[in-house]
């Protein structure tokens, strides 16, 4: 099928529907204007986490108080985690890119349920105000870290009602996410495409939307035992009642730890997208990567023991985990030599997005042996709790899902808009960010290693030089996600038109236009190649 | 076929067969009514058990007979048996991952 | 004109989206019969002792009724598919009925253990023991939820008998009176469960 320059026909920025002005965004059921719906909620979410992550950094920069108090920072730490792992890390790629893409490259002209669709962005946005809520009424924000342990937090003046009920709207729309990416991938491939054909983002997808169904109800029906701990006395937490704490945890890693594999598995996958077309070569070991897929899914479903090695479990569960955990690093690291494989004897394009996927396999092998660190049962129970485990989870969710937001971001900019990015700006942002970034993150391995805490608004003067180090990481990031953020948007004006397909990709999007017509394909495609077919 | 029909005969023809072949799938009101009947004989006898003292073993009896009555719901109430098979693995899957996490978590509290 | 594999086709996505809810109602209360599970472990006698207080009668009857609704929305799906929209109607009606008697049973059955004063968060509960403060505790929250269902259930059948009635439901094309008794059959399920573990027990 040839590319089409896209200026016959209408792109669904154009499409006159049945509302205008805002309702014709606010109220469409377009998959590809709901994908940019959460891309803007996002955006604007990644940015308020990040500004009082920016804040924290601040306040740590030398012992003692810096800018603000310590019930202040507990609410900021606790802030911080809510908005970055619920409202922007979770839904991420899923609903930006996954919306925007997943009918797209399976031939589909939109997703099963697209009404279904526009209500989880409504959820989304009223989880969000719920949380924001949280932060201006009853007495005072949450601070019990966005874990919500008990029995702190029922015991807690803290406004957490509305931040527990926040988390659990925003857990129904991460269901609803899921489940009509199932149908669809089910339902609406089109003809010729097996399962064997599917490129391997909708597959991450397809595994993601099984943990977001399975997993997710764990949390919502914990967060609604700790509201009824806190308005009817339960009983099911408060140790003095016969409740145990520690079935809290379990309850809430159950679903948490999954979480990670909602948010790292579409990242993967735009990653196998970004490495393949970029390498002009087919994704190696394709069987291999869907199989290591599934299995991280189904595997990372009973590792969640590994953030309780210090509270209390039996020895049988403490092993148990361990294993279970070292077990869980297998198929990702089989991810990662296919990754490098695709690009060896490959015809390698330096584009920008090729510089984010080449980052993230850096980070996230550092996050990911950090990882194996953590889950040694000797190592954890000196290292739980200490900035060790923030440098971990940072290298790997911020490092991973981070970068391929970014990069995903900058791969599909071209179709979304129909415009090019400002590839100078974008190297250079990408510069500031991945100094920043290593330069932020490093120096807490080395200070939880030392035995600084996490969570501790002051600490010893021992710590102080890596925590000056970091902080100025900080701000190099902040700057560096400044300059990208900045040229995305300029670029939306003053880039050069793009074609259908500037990289020269296999997958189904690069053969409409770019911006793509409202009902994405003029005629139904018909598979008949392999998926990624380079020569 | 290898006659080409004009395409009204043939969507009729379709629409036939289709009709016909979901005609046989409707379950009759007699199935209903007996497996009602099994499914509350199924009940009483449950309650009878508790009347005899099994011990332990009570608790998984009546959990025993509680998954008997669920697969009946689920296979003729909730059409499993005629369905694609991919449903039913897929619930069965589904009974297997909360066991799995109700056994991992019984990891701990059985050897604390 | 309608293509019949177009609404079939419909159906069956429409089918499978509503199994793909299913699994997510069992394992949000999966996640209550982990807690369950624990604390009877725990607590063994206590739970033993709280369960003997429950009505097993208001109990068997509620489970009765259930199974009765849930072959009653069954045998609708039947009917429509026979073109028999007055007996459907009649049908979905009758598990309406069911699903409210049962909600009344609920209301005498905890009624009665207001007025002996138990509830959660009561001082009489605190007084007999933490292995009934969870007891009642998980029995009030998990027949709760259930009960919440059987609300949103008896309203998804309402809304599915005006369908019916104004022929938005017929022998052609029933799926949305298929997925809502699959909803109905689930909280039946849920309760299969529930009876026992609150009321055999023992």
């Amino acid at each position: 099928m040839s590319s089409q320059n896209g200026t016959e026909h209408p792109s669904f920025y154009d499409h006159r529907g049945k509302y205008k002005g805002i309702f014709a965004w606010i109220l469409s059921t377009d998959h590809k204007r709901i994908g940019l719906l959460y891309f803007y909620s996002i955006i604007l979410f990644f940015l308020t986490g990040a500004t009082i992550g920016l804040l924290m950094k601040l306040e740590l920069i030398a012992p003692g108080k810096t800018i603000v108090d310590a019930q202040t920072y507990n609410a900021f730490f606790t802030l911080h985690g809510i908005i970055m792992i619920f409202a922007v890390v979770i839904p991420g790629l899923p609903a930006v890119f996954g919306n925007f893409f997943l009918p797209i490259m399976i031939g589909a002209n939109d997703v099963a349920f697209p009404r279904i669709n526009l209500l989880s962005w409504y959820m989304y946005v009223t989880g969000v105000t719920l949380v924001v809520i949280s932060q201006f009424t009853g007495q005072g924000p949450p601070d019990t870290g966005w874990t919500f342990y008990a029995p702190y937090s029922f015991r807690t003046a803290g406004n957490m009602i509305p931040a527990v009920s926040g988390a659990f709207v925003l857990g129904f729309s991460s269901v609803l996410t899921g489940l009509n990416f199932i149908t669809t991938i089910h339902r609406m491939r089109a003809p010729g495409m097996t399962w064997m054909k599917m490129p391997l983002f909708p597959w991450s997808l397809y595994a993601t939307g099984w943990v977001q169904i399975l997993a997710t109800p764990i949390i919502g029906i914990t967060l609604l035992m700790v509201i009824a701990e806190r308005v009817l006395h339960i009983g099911f937490f408060d140790p003095s009642l016969g409740g145990d704490p520690i079935l809290y945890q379990h309850l809430f890693w159950t679903y948490s730890h999954p979480a990670v594999y909602i948010m790292i598995l579409p990242a993967m996958g735009a990653i196998s997208e970004i490495i393949s077309t970029h390498s002009h070569k087919a994704i190696f070991g394709y069987p291999f990567m869907i199989a290591s897929v599934m299995a991280i899914a189904f595997v990372g479903y009973f590792v969640w023991g590994h953030h309780m090695f210090t509270s209390g479990m039996s020895g049988t569960a403490l092993y148990t985990f361990s294993l279970l955990t070292f077990i869980v690093a297998i198929p990702s690291a089989i991810k990662v030599f296919n990754w490098i494989s695709t690009m060896y004897k490959g015809s390698i394009d330096l584009q920008t997005p090729f510089l984010w996927a080449v980052g993230f396999i850096f980070v996230f092998m550092i996050g990911g042996f950090s990882g194996l660190i953590l889950g040694s049962l000797a190592a954890n129970v000196h290292l739980h709790g200490t900035h060790f485990v923030l440098a971990h989870f940072h290298f790997i969710l911020f490092g991973g899902t981070g970068f391929a937001f970014f990069g995903a971001a900058h791969y599909w900019y071209p179709k979304i808009t129909g415009r090019m990015y400002d590839k100078v700006w974008a190297n250079l942002g990408y510069l500031l960010f991945f100094i920043g970034f290593i330069t932020l993150y490093s120096p807490m391995f080395y200070l939880g290693y030392k035995g600084m805490p996490r969570r501790y608004y002051d600490y010893d003067e021992i710590f102080h030089g890596g925590n000056i180090l970091s902080s100025m990481g900080a701000m190099v990031l902040y700057a560096g996600i400044a300059v990208i953020v900045i040229n995305l948007f300029i670029s939306l004006r003053r880039g050069a038109k793009a074609p259908a397909n500037p990289w020269g990709g296999k997958t189904l999007e690069w053969s409409i236009p770019s911006p793509p017509p409202h009902e994405n394909f003029l005629e139904q495609p018909v598979i008949d190649k392999e998926v990624y077919d380079y020569k | 076929m290898d006659i080409s029909l004009p395409a009204f005969l043939s969507d009729h023809l379709k629409r036939i067969i289709l009709m016909e072949k979901e005609q046989e799938n409707i379950t009759p009101y007699k199935t209903f009514i007996i497996v009602l009947a099994v499914l509350i004989g199924l009940t009483l006898t449950s309650v009878a058990l508790t009347r005899i003292y099994l011990g332990a073993i009570t608790a998984v009896a009546a959990l025993v007979i509680a998954a008997v009555k669920s697969s009946f719901v689920l296979r003729i109430f909730m059409h499993l048996k005629t369905d694609k098979r991919m449903f039913s693995v897929l619930v069965i899957a589904v009974a297997l991952l909360i066991s799995t996490v109700i056994t991992i978590t019984f990891l701990d509290y059985l050897y604390r | 004109m309608i293509n019949p594999s177009d609404i079939h086709r419909q159906a069956e996505t429409a089918k499978l989206g509503m199994w793909v809810f299913l699994f997510t109602e069992m394992l949000l209360f999966g996640g209550l019969f982990i807690v369950y599970s624990v604390y009877r472990l725990r607590n063994a006698a206590a739970f033993h002792l709280a369960a003997r207080e429950m009505s097993i009668v208001i109990g068997t009857a509620n489970t009765i009724i259930l199974l009765v609704s849930s072959s009653t929305i069954a045998m609708s799906i039947t009917a429509i598919r026979k073109n028999n929209k007055r007996l459907a109607l009649i049908l979905t009606g009758l598990t309406v009925i069911l699903g409210f008697l049962f909600l009344i049973n609920k209301y005498f059955e905890w009624g009665e253990h207001f007025s002996q004063q138990i509830y959660p968060g009561s001082s009489a509960l605190a007084l007999r023991g933490q292995g009934d403060v969870l007891f009642f505790g998980l029995y009030f929250f998990m027949t709760g939820l259930h009960a919440l269902h059987i609300i949103i259930g008896v309203t998804i059948i309402i809304v599915v008998m005006t369908f019916i009635s104004r022929g938005r439901i017929h022998s052609d094309r029933y799926s949305v009176l298929e997925n809502g008794a699959l909803y109905w059959h689930l909280v039946d399920l849920i309760w299969i469960f529930l009876f026992p573990l609150f009321y055999l027990i023992t």
